[in-house]
């Protein structure tokens, strides 16, 4: 990935209109996933601190119950974390999660600073949301609060904002 | 494109008609919980409602909507869809009830056993389970929930404004007198 060094300040994440930067995180201890393979869909982009604390389980817990609403806009959902791949496979078989847990472990919070979502104080990824249209360009971003999930609306309401542009 | 509104608001008003509702339309306070049967907090918050319904008297309106998160709660959907069966014998709460009082008993033959201990029409009651006759009433809710800023379970809404402090009694009975007191 280029690295764009940045200072990793965590209070405004990549702004709408950025070209999100590209990454190769492992998905699973064998599996890697680009994000340019996603360009032609639009990509929901998941920045959460840590597996298994209680909030990060509620949050995308509640994206799994509406991943199908998500998949109506075409969108692809990818969740990124400081985590290990090993975490992440024992993480989504305890929790249901049936869509990529991606392991921003090395070099640690790499992709999480290049999208200033990451916390230094603390060593993770903030939480922090991206909606990525077709083009790979970022459409919607937000920044909530460590402890606050911050639910399902905003992204929906994105990609209903890309659908809109798309069939106008 | 628009920022996540801070201060979530209720989409979709009560509807004396399609929602369940214990207390009179007149009330000063409206609490909307979004939940789901098989969910602890939810269980937690259950004997407290009843406290600050006893303690509010008629000066509150309770709306329960649902909010399984099934694949957090596998018996929520269905537990859900109990309700909702209950609901077309004009036992709604009486179900709600049982379902969080039994919370960690909530399989399939639990759901008909509770048909059964309510008095139900058992065959009309196992016919809607099994086709699942609910369901889209239940997605409704959960949509709705969603587009409201619902992000866990519970939820609470007073007089339509998402309550993000905590439901321990004196908390949410606080909130809940503050909403009172802006009423003319």
């Amino acid at each position: 990935m280029t690295t764009n060094v940045s200072p990793p300040h965590h209070d405004a994440p990549l702004p709408s209109g950025t070209l999100a930067p590209d990454f190769e995180p492992p998905s699973t201890p064998d599996q890697k996933v680009m994000l340019s393979d996603f360009r032609g869909q639009p990509v929901i982009l998941v920045f959460y601190p840590e597996d298994w604390s209680p909030v990060c389980s509620d949050q995308l817990g509640l994206y799994q119950a509406v991943l199908p609403e998500f998949q109506k806009h075409g969108a692809e959902l990818l969740a990124i974390s400081v985590d290990s791949a090993w975490s992440h496979l024992a993480f989504a078989k305890d929790r249901n999660l049936h869509f990529p847990l991606l392991s921003d472990f090395e070099p640690k919070g790499e992709v999480s600073r290049a999208f200033h979502a990451y916390r230094p104080e603390d060593g993770t990824s903030a939480r922090a949301l991206f909606v990525l249209d077709a083009d790979g360009v970022i459409r919607w971003s937000f920044l909530s609060p460590v402890g606050v999930n911050p639910g399902a609306d905003g992204i929906l309401r994105a990609l209903e904002g890309l659908d809109g542009k798309e069939t106008a | 494109m628009s920022q996540t509104r801070w201060e979530a608001v209720l989409v979709g008003a009560v509807d004396e008609t399609r929602d369940h509702i214990q207390g009179l339309a007149g009330a000063p306070v409206t609490l909307v919980q979004f939940g789901d049967y098989e969910c602890p907090y939810c269980g937690a918050a259950y004997p407290i409602i009843k406290e600050v319904q006893a303690r509010m008297g008629e000066r509150l309106r309770f709306v329960f909507r649902n909010f399984p998160i099934s694949t957090s709660h596998p018996h929520a959907e269905h537990a859900a869809e109990a309700a909702e069966a209950a609901d077309a014998q004009g036992r709604f709460w009486e179900m709600h009830d049982l379902l969080y009082e039994r919370q960690r008993h909530l399989t399939d033959p639990d759901l008909h056993g509770y048909a059964e201990e309510l008095g139900l029409d058992v065959e009309r009651f196992d016919k809607e389970m099994t086709e699942h006759v609910h369901e889209p009433r239940i997605h409704e809710d959960f949509m709705n929930g969603v587009r409201s800023g619902v992000n866990g379970t519970p939820t609470f809404y007073i007089n339509g404004v998402r309550h993000d402090d905590s439901y321990e009694p004196e908390v949410l009975l606080a909130a809940l007198e503050r909403a009172a007191a802006r009423q003319p």
